[in-house]
């Protein structure tokens, strides 16, 4: 098989499989890290506002919803699915339970490279050595 | 209008094929870690095949396009860029061409709209989406780095704030947060524009076919599902990454609570990369390759020869005349030479004793 000008296109060739490759060989041989989340111990609290699975993927909704409502309309009051009453405050009621933004917040978001904007108000709560 | 329809019905058909085999059958492992890695067996082989397979075309001539003056005479102005004449001019209208799609920008249209004259004026949306489109898809791609490289690098978080440098979502009407990306929504504007330039332009829409409409319809369907998982359906992004960062250390991994969503949109990406080596959207290479473009204008100063020319068997006047001499002097024929014994002498030398 004779190319014509063969440097050349191999190398583009070559150029354009390491770049499109590039997370196959950079992660080579290194297992997939998870991570881990340090959830609350079940003395703390049996279970979260809402299910797990919803809290999972749309965590960030429902703490917009409560910024908006407590901020703008003065509404405080959360009523779960299950009819129980929650006072709607990310360091009052979220954090009472997740006190560690390091073990619960910061595992997924890293690992996501995610960046919400909740600390640019609240404090971050201090860890408890 | 029947590759159209026919288009429309291919994309609905793979959608389908997705829901039904993850939603109903529960494959998950055949569309979440076979079909993932078959398509990018077929994407990387099928470009790999595509190049070597052009590059097995001899290019003999120089047949640049050229929009500018030709290098010549000193004291005539040349075009460097549109006419080059070297590799570093041909490599610096290559990235211009690669990087701002310099001739979609020349792109004219014909009209009468001054009544019978014949009117030539520029058009520039086809150029205009065309950025639109290929700079939101290469930032898409670029942040979607960010499942498949654990840790991410600090450039894809960047990259991502400058994408979502807005801050704004559209939680108010039931979309939005996390903060949107402005890359989907150009991507998704881009695709659109290009689609409705299609449609509305009745000469564009003549010369479309199925194989024009169906990359419209595809990547239009992948953005509209990513757009739907990140925006309004919400998926459970940690055991997405999860699976794609098994695909990427091929240790793969079927996390549970995957919505089906996901599987949609990973199928129709499949599809794509397996579809790209071998359709129209193999211009990705193309561009590189074509030798309209990558080709310096020096036919006037460098002698290029045909690869494939063959040894030509001649036989000149010369060799003629001393095959029929004698006869020719027999018959009273002027010759140019009396004997053959000044045969051996070099052409060159004979020439010149004739002058």
């Amino acid at each position: 098989m004779k190319l014509y000008d063969g440097g050349k296109i191999i190398t583009g060739l070559v150029i354009f499989l390491l770049i499109f490759t590039f997370p196959f060989w950079s992660s080579l041989g290194k297992a997939a890290p998870t991570p881990k989340l340090v959830l609350p111990a079940k003395t703390v609290a049996k279970q979260c506002v809402t299910a797990t699975p919803y809290m999972r993927a749309s965590h960030m909704k429902l703490l917009n919803d409560w910024r908006d409502a407590v901020v703008r309309d003065g509404l405080r009051v959360y009523v779960a699915d299950d009819g129980k009453h929650f006072n709607m405050s990310l360091t009052n009621t979220c954090l009472s339970c997740h006190d560690s933004k390091e073990k619960f917040c910061d595992q997924c978001h890293n690992y996501l490279a995610v960046a919400p904007f909740c600390w640019e108000c609240h404090l971050v709560p201090k860890e408890k050595k | 209008m029947i590759g159209f329809l026919l288009s429309i019905v291919a994309v609905l058909v793979l959608v389908g094929i997705a829901v039904v085999g993850v939603w109903g059958l529960d494959l998950r492992i055949l569309f979440g870690v076979i079909v993932p890695y078959a398509a990018l067996i077929t994407f990387f082989a099928g470009m790999v095949y595509k190049v070597l397979d052009w590059s097995r075309s001899p290019v003999p001539f120089r047949i640049p396009t050229t929009c500018g003056q030709e290098k010549s005479l000193p004291w005539i102005k040349r075009n460097k860029i549109d006419n080059p004449a070297s590799g570093g001019a041909v490599l610096l209208r290559m990235a211009l061409e690669i990087l701002t799609f310099r001739s979609l920008f020349r792109n004219m249209k014909l009209d009468y709209r001054q009544g019978p004259k014949i009117r030539y004026s520029s058009e520039k949306f086809l150029w205009l989406f065309a950025i639109m489109f290929h700079y939101a898809f290469l930032v898409v791609l670029i942040r979607h780095a960010r499942f498949f490289l654990e840790p991410v690098p600090k450039l894809l978080a960047a990259l991502e704030a400058v994408d979502g440098f807005l801050e704004f979502n559209l939680a108010a009407v039931g979309i939005g947060l996390p903060t949107v990306q402005l890359s989907g929504l150009v991507l998704l504007g881009g695709v659109s524009l290009l689609l409705l330039r299609r449609i509305v332009i009745p000469q564009v829409r003549y010369i479309s076919l199925a194989a024009d409409w169906f990359p419209l319809f595809l990547i239009t369907a992948i953005g509209l599902t990513g757009i739907l998982m990140r925006y309004v359906v919400r998926v459970d992004v940690v055991s997405i990454k999860e699976l794609a960062m098994g695909l990427a250390t091929f240790h793969p991994v079927v996390p549970q609570g995957v919505s089906a969503w996901f599987y949609v949109h990973l199928f129709l990406v499949c599809v794509l990369f397996a579809y790209f080596p071998f359709s129209k959207l193999m211009h990705l290479g193309g561009v590189f390759l074509s030798p309209t473009r990558n080709l310096a204008n020096n036919s006037r100063s460098v002698r290029h020869v045909n690869p494939w020319n063959y040894p030509v068997k001649t036989h000149d006047y010369h060799e003629y005349e001393d095959d029929f001499r004698e006869k020719m002097i027999g018959a009273g024929i002027p010759v140019e030479r009396e004997t053959a014994a000044e045969e051996p002498a070099a052409p060159a030398a004979e020439g010149k004793k004739e002058e």
